[in-house]
């Protein structure tokens, strides 16, 4: 048999009817992920055609994007943005409750963020096949799982079928050798990796990051490097399972116990590209190489270490891009004022990045007239860092501690900066108008955006980590 | 879905590279739970003044742009994210075709999906196509052509299910249905797998 790389055996695994010249692959999901804003839609078409779902037993729900993260009003309502807002999660609430689709609503202890909560709850596993109408599904590769964005009319046949049809994606690894240097996070070693290949350059690839760096991350930091996967336009990202995914899973309730534990992890550690596969691409990045990283323009290909010279504009598109930014080209952005910083995000909110971010702020304040909001990603999250006293941290540094949900990574919650103000965000997306019109992003680690929060200016975290608080 | 065969129409050019989901339709519209009505808000952004008059700086808003369906747009169109309310809110304002060198995947999959034509073409071909806006074409999606008016053609390839399913009006669902004894055996054949997952 012929070496095969870990998205070959992913892929092998879910086939139900091969792929043909005139007709793509029927591919099985394990895993269907829902929650309320690409869903409606897909529920709406399935009654139409007095269509069920397949496998109800193999989708989870949850209440995201469109809740408030403000705590509930006084008369027990909840601060929705809008009334549409408001319906939205109504309707998935009746959906789940009709198809009979399992739903971490407001009442239940795991709500939070979809692509926080796979993991938490052990429902993302090694070996997997997980879709969501959302395209950071990405994050799932993570444990070594083929996980993937689609739209609404796929949802749609997930739902019903419990299969979609895809065309075979190509290949690209990406080795990140040597070592991260000390106080440099996964994020600033994606945005570096997104910076140097370029927001399109994993367009029709599944990618799969391996190499010495990528085996020394924890799982928060291999989920945070998957998620933005999609940034460089990839269909999927991938690591393969190791030790640190087994001892990270172990116990979560959606995993096998006891003795089926044990058979499982040996299935899973076959779950790796073998010696001698190849990929159609392959590149290179020096881990030792990479800088406190941030963007400076409008997409988030626009990256570069926040002490180096924003690069002039070469085209029309990327002049209009720093216009929009007010970015100056020869200067770095290091420095530039900074309005709103916001911590949160499927990509930077779980316990470790609330962790890093109040390690640079513990015992000091951010700066006047500078707005922080820290968002956990789910009730899990939000526990953790109370019992932690990390809420503390935050709330006497002067940032709002909030309810776990998307919040101001899309904007559509009413979570929301003005025209014009600048954010430090840890999310994934640095769009014209994605954290409310108008509004300039600047995509940041934690630890940065915290060190912003204090100086009121984009500012490099190890120079708070290094000296102890007054 | 009804077939589609050919797409006639000038062209409207939007060169702008990476125009992404959220501006062609930004978050804060998501909360819908409809697919129709959303070409009022189709490059909302972009397209209206703060005082909600049309932006006259919007390409689209051009008066030799109206009633264009096709645009060619800058490279790696639809970037981003998965919401299909991109291509539901393309269609609605009137598109039915967008040319570009690059394509974002799960824009183009979910476009072609809902009978929005998002074809590839060559660079070349792209580049002299910015630069000629309101050229008249004939977008032969049997034969898979462009054709310009000075007789020329331009090939392009989409997928070959994605275009029987377009000049046939399949419907991928039902294709997806017929497939259910495959699929059955398929969860028949990896039980032990699934159970333990
Ligand atoms: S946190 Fe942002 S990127 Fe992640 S699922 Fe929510 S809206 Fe999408």
């Amino acid at each position: 048999m012929s070496a095969k790389t870990l998205f070959e055996k992913l892929w092998d695994a879910h086939i139900v009817v091969p792929e043909t010249d005139d007709t793509p692959a029927i591919l099985y999901v394990d895993l269907h992920l829902v929650h309320e804003v690409t869903s409606p839609q897909a529920f709406s078409e399935l009654r139409e055609r007095g269509l069920q779902l397949r496998r109800p037993d193999r989708m989870l729900a949850t209440l995201d994007h469109s809740t408030p993260t403000l705590p509930t009003n006084a008369d027990g309502t909840r601060p929705y943005a809008n009334a549409e807002a408001q319906a939205q999660v109504t309707q998935l609430e009746t959906n789940c409750r009709e198809f009979g689709v399992e739903l971490h609503g407001w009442d239940s202890d795991d709500r939070g963020i979809v692509h926080v909560i796979g993991p938490e709850l052990g429902a993302t596993q090694p070996g997997m096949t997980i879709v969501c109408g959302d395209s950071h599904t990405s994050t799932h590769g993570a444990f070594g799982a083929l996980a993937f964005g689609i739209g609404t009319t796929e949802v749609g046949h997930v739902m019903a079928t419990q299969c979609l049809l895809q065309r075979r994606p190509k290949t690209l690894a990406i080795h990140v050798d040597g070592k991260l240097p000390q106080g440099i996070s996964a994020k600033d070693l994606i945005l570096h990796i997104i910076g140097t290949i370029g927001v399109d350059g994993g367009t029709g690839y599944v990618l799969e990051y391996r190499g010495a760096a990528i085996e020394a991350l924890s799982m928060d930091e291999r989920m945070t490097v998957c998620n933005m996967s999609i940034e460089a336009g990839a269909r999927a990202g991938l690591i393969a399972p190791d030790e640190t995914t087994f001892t990270w899973l172990k116990g979560r309730p959606h995993v096998p116990q006891g003795a089926a534990w044990d058979a499982t992890v040996e299935r899973w550690r076959a779950l790796r590209s073998d010696d001698g596969a190849t990929y159609d691409r392959e590149v290179h990045i020096d881990a030792s190489a990479v800088k406190p990283t941030v963007t400076y323009g409008t997409h988030p290909g626009m990256a570069i270490a926040m002490d180096a010279p924003v690069p002039a504009a070469t085209n029309a598109q990327e002049r209009r891009a720093l216009d929009y930014m007010q970015s100056r080209p020869g200067e770095p952005m290091q420095g530039t004022p900074v309005d709103v910083v916001f911590v949160g995000s499927c990509t930077n909110s779980r316990l470790s990045d609330l962790r890093e971010a109040a390690n640079v702020l513990r015992g000091r304040r951010i700066a006047e007239g500078v707005r922080m909001l820290v968002v956990p990603g789910s009730e899990a999250v939000r526990r953790d860092a109370e019992r932690e006293g990390l809420h503390q941290v935050f709330t006497a540094a002067g940032a709002e501690w909030r309810v776990p949900g998307c919040s101001m990574c899309i904007a559509m919650n009413g979570d929301l900066a003005q025209p014009g103000q600048l954010v430090v965000s840890t999310s994934n997306r640095n769009f014209e108008g994605r954290q409310g019109k108008g509004a300039r992003t600047v995509l940041a680690s934690p630890a940065t955006a915290a060190a912003s929060a204090l100086a009121g200016r984009i500012a490099d975290p190890r120079e708070y980590l290094t000296q102890v608080a007054a | 879905m009804l077939p589609i065969t050919r797409i006639h129409s000038r062209t409207a050019v939007l060169a702008d590279e990476n125009i992404d989901t959220d501006r062609i339709i930004p978050a804060r519209f998501l909360t819908t739970t409809e697919r129709s009505g959303l070409g009022k808000l189709c490059f909302h952004d972009w397209r209206y003044q703060a005082d909600g008059s049309d932006n006259p700086a919007f390409p689209l808003n051009q008066p030799q742009a109206q009633q264009c369906s096709i645009i060619v747009a800058g490279r790696n169109f639809g970037c981003g994210s998965s919401r299909e309310h991109a291509p539901w809110a393309l269609l609605d304002y009137g598109v039915q075709a967008v040319l570009c060198s690059e394509i974002a995947d799960i824009f183009r999959n979910n476009a072609l999906k809902n009978g929005l034509l998002a074809i590839v073409i060559d660079e070349p071909e792209h580049r002299w196509l910015l630069k000629h806006p309101g050229i008249e074409l004939v977008i032969d999606v049997r034969e898979q052509f462009i054709a310009l008016p000075d007789g020329g053609h331009i090939r392009f390839q989409l997928e070959p299910f994605a275009r029987h399913c377009l000049i046939n009006g399949v419907d991928q669902l039902g294709y997806l249905l017929q497939h259910a004894d495959a699929i059955g055996a398929y969860e028949q054949r990896t039980r032990t797998q699934q159970e333990a997952a």
